[in-house]
């Protein structure tokens, strides 16, 4: 685990390193990886052009051409599977599914196509294909503009999903995604392109540049698929976030003054359990937060395998704090969110034993 | 009864009742056929547009039928492809071979050796003289029914049978259905199951080609009933956009296991049409007559390579035959319909084609059945040597979680580990790992 890259606020003036934000580091290693392989193509719809509608592939389409960065018809099957047969011939696809609630169209070729194409010919045909798509809520975007479906991806066997939480993360993560040769998701949590999100949706936003978690370097680098980052290190308790929540917990935290390793888990398939359970056996308390639904969430996979592998080590029930089993409401956004009271209480909760 | 806004108004007021249509087959079980309705014009009527005009200029194409071999079994018209008798014995062969193959693999079903199979009996020109018409490394996208591309690609049948009885040999390790193969050397996609996927693909795949300025083309086949997914949309949609060096090819066989090609459409319109709201090429073919079906793949292919765009190909045939083992037909068609079939059989149209031009005789065509199933025979004892379904003799256990993923990640070694525990439990210190 790696606790080099803290998202905390920076104090220190570092004038010279170079600071992103998350669209901007998706964007340098879009282009990063590219440059290095002739092979990635960038599609998907307004990715050309126009450079996104997030602005992820911005001025991409100018640099590399029209046939490797280019814009596709609505049909995210169809886009899914032009991808598969790309990575059939050889090259590495990197589509964009506009919004993760749009990828639903796409699912039999992802799970029954690009997750099984490797095992079923035996190695012979390979889906090296990484699917971006900005994921979750907290941006008014309602039911269609706000869901996290990653446990939906997390239970087919031979995807990887990935969800970075800073810029620095997100640029090292999506150089490794481009160069599996598996299928991954990778899942841009939304709410946090432009700056940290503290759960307070009525505070002004701190912009990436705040913070250190935004000193992207130039150029290459790469952070492994399965390893987590422990984002603030503390003996009361662990939590176990990805995305947008890692964040919003570790401003809770702050706040309540409770000193707890916040493990960033980074890629939930495969996942860093060495981490985790290190964790968790020091702490003997652990908090399972996402903002996805409740019922057959990935917290429920959490929950299980911390209760499996630390039972022993537990000094509480694991608590998990999620989004409420209710699609996203538009007008009750922050209701739905599981912002610091939901987290607060649960937290109390755990320490109360 | 269904609920009605409030204050609106009663059924039976003035306006019509309506009436939901279910399509019905013109024949069940028992039934007189008489296919008399079918439209089947004179072989050699149909004009042969350029190989690269604009799809608005031949769209009669889409509702005609392209014939070359006529009731008088000779070649006629601007579609003949003046294919030169060593060819078109080569042809009939490999339909010949893959007739002898279904025969002897719907047997070992029977026989128990495995669990599942399908023929392709009548469809046989659909498959390889369609893949004959391709360079050998243009890339093919098949549905389940195309086994007659392996057979004249040159795929080692003791390959095909090892993969159909899931034994040690097969090479993809006995993962798949029967039938299900993959071949990358022979430019074969791994076949998938899920009906209509590899369509878009295959769009995708030639998409990669001409990004790559490479000169190979891509072919992909799919059922009627298939047609009906939405990923033949989704290809349909990116070959046009894209212009895609590719060939959709229908094959119209009437039925998809139960279930007649009104459910996808054909009660209204051919499956050529399909190809006119997208501003593709489409042409209808007679499925039966090899050299029709020949002469179609060619007219695409040449008209892909000139990065002139994709063609959609609707061939009209007949499945003789059930849609696999697990089917029987007898319980929703009528038994009469193989043998009414208005364009015959395709082995014995391309046979007798041959005869008629003095190329071939009817005891060389037994000779070469026989030899064929002689030849099937002697590779199928080969293959039972590797084992056949359920007899122990598959890949090793620990085989189960590779593949996966490229590498064996935490949570599938601890599964391994648990799975060959239980393989100990039940087989105390023997079998293979």
């Amino acid at each position: 685990m790696s606790t080099a890259t803290k998202a905390r606020e920076s104090d220190a003036s570092s004038g010279t390193e170079r600071r992103l934000n998350m669209i901007e580091a998706i964007n340098e290693a879009l282009d990063v990886s590219m440059e290095r392989d002739g092979d990635v193509v960038v599609m998907g719809e307004d990715v050309g052009y126009f450079g996104g509608v997030f602005r992820c592939t911005a001025g991409l389409q100018e640099k590399y051409g029209k046939t490797r960065v280019f814009d596709t018809p609505i049909n995210e099957c169809g886009i899914i599977a032009v991808a598969v047969g790309m990575g059939a011939y050889g090259l590495r696809p990197v589509p964009e599914i506009q919004f993760a609630d749009y990828i639903y169209p796409g699912l039999d070729q992802l799970i029954s196509e690009a997750a099984r194409l490797r095992y079923r010919s035996a190695g012979e045909y390979i889906a090296p294909m990484t699917v971006r798509s900005p994921f979750g809520g907290g941006i008014f975007g309602g039911q269609t503009h706000s869901q996290s479906p990653e446990a939906i991806f997390a239970h087919v066997s031979g995807l990887k999903t990935v969800i970075p939480a800073t810029p620095y993360d997100a640029k090292g993560l999506l150089i490794s995604c481009i160069e599996d040769n598996d299928p991954v998701i990778f899942f841009e949590p939304k709410r946090i392109y432009n700056g940290p999100f503290s759960g307070y949706y009525d505070k002004p936003v701190q912009p990436w540049k705040k913070f250190d978690a935004s000193i992207v370097p130039e150029g290459y680098y790469k952070i492994p698929l399965g390893k987590a980052r422990l984002a603030t290190e503390g003996e009361e308790l662990t939590i176990l976030a990805y995305g947008t929540m890692v964040h919003v917990v570790e401003a809770v935290c702050a706040e309540k003054g409770v000193e707890a390793d916040i493990i960033d888990l980074r890629t939930i398939v495969p996942l860093d359990i060495e981490a985790i359970e290190e964790s968790v056996k020091k702490t003997g308390r652990c908090l399972v937060v996402h903002e996805a639904t409740r019922t057959a969430g990935f917290g429920a996979e959490l929950s299980a395998l911390v209760t499996e592998r630390c039972f022993y080590h537990l000094e509480a029930p694991v608590e998990r704090v999620t989004g409420f089993d209710t699609p996203y409401p538009h007008s009750l956004e922050w209701a739905y969110f599981p912002g610091p009271i939901r987290i607060g209480e649960a937290i109390d909760k755990i320490l109360k034993d | 009864m269904a609920d009605r806004p409030q204050g609106s108004a009663a059924q039976g007021d003035n306006r019509p009742t309506l009436s939901l249509h279910v399509p019905e087959p013109k024949f069940r079980p028992g039934d007189t056929v008489d296919f008399s309705h079918i439209d089947v014009p004179e072989a050699g009527n149909t004009p042969r547009p350029d190989e690269t005009c604009d799809p608005a200029t031949m769209r009669d194409m889409a509702f005609g039928l392209v014939r070359v071999l006529g009731d008088d079994n000779k070649a006629h018209g601007p579609w003949d492809p003046k294919l030169d008798p060593d060819t078109l014995r080569k042809m009939l062969g490999h339909m010949a071979m893959t007739r002898a193959f279904d025969e002897r693999m719907f047997r070992g079903q029977r026989q128990g050796k495995t669990s599942f199979y399908m023929k392709c009996t009548g469809e046989e020109a659909t498959s390889v003289s369609a893949s004959m018409a391709l360079a050998g490394d243009d890339m093919v996208f098949p549905s389940y029914r195309q086994q007659g591309i392996l057979i004249q690609r040159g795929y080692p049948l003791i390959e095909m049978i090892n993969q159909i009885y899931s034994n040690k040999g097969d090479k993809l390790k006995g993962r798949q259905l029967p039938i299900m193969y993959s071949s990358r050397e022979h430019s074969f996609f791994t076949i998938s199951g899920n009906l209509a996927t590899q369509t878009p693909q295959a769009v995708g795949w030639a998409m990669a080609s001409a990004m790559k300025g490479d000169s190979r083309i891509a072919a992909t086949w799919v059922g009627e009933g298939s047609t009906a997914e939405g990923d033949f949309h989704s290809a349909c949609t990116f070959a046009t956009v894209y212009n895609a060096p590719v060939i959709l090819n229908v094959i119209n066989n009437q039925w998809a296991i139960s279930s007649f090609s009104g459910f996808a459409g054909a009660e209204r319109t051919t499956f050529a049409a399909r190809a006119l709201g997208y501003g593709l090429a489409g042409l209808r073919v007679d499925g039966n007559d090899a050299l029709a079906c020949y002469a179609a793949e060619q007219w695409a292919a040449n008209r892909a390579r000139a990065n002139a765009g994709p063609t959609l190909i609707e061939f009209f045939t007949y499945r003789a035959e059930g849609h696999s083992t697990s089917d029987d037909p007898s319980g929703y068609r009528s038994a009469q319909e193989r043998n009414e079939w208005p364009l015959g059989d395709p082995v014995t149209r391309l046979k007798d084609h041959l005869i008629a031009i003095g190329e071939w005789d009817e005891d060389r065509q037994e000779k070469m059945d026989l030899e064929a199933a002689e030849h099937v025979k002697k590779v199928t004892k080969e293959a039972e040597a590797n084992g056949i379904l359920g007899h122990g003799l598959h890949h090793p256990f620990r085989t189960m979680f590779e593949d996966v993923f490229e590498e064996l990640p935490w949570h599938l070694r601890e599964q391994s580990r648990q799975a060959i525990r239980e393989r100990e439990i039940k087989f105390p210190g023997g079998l293979d790992q």
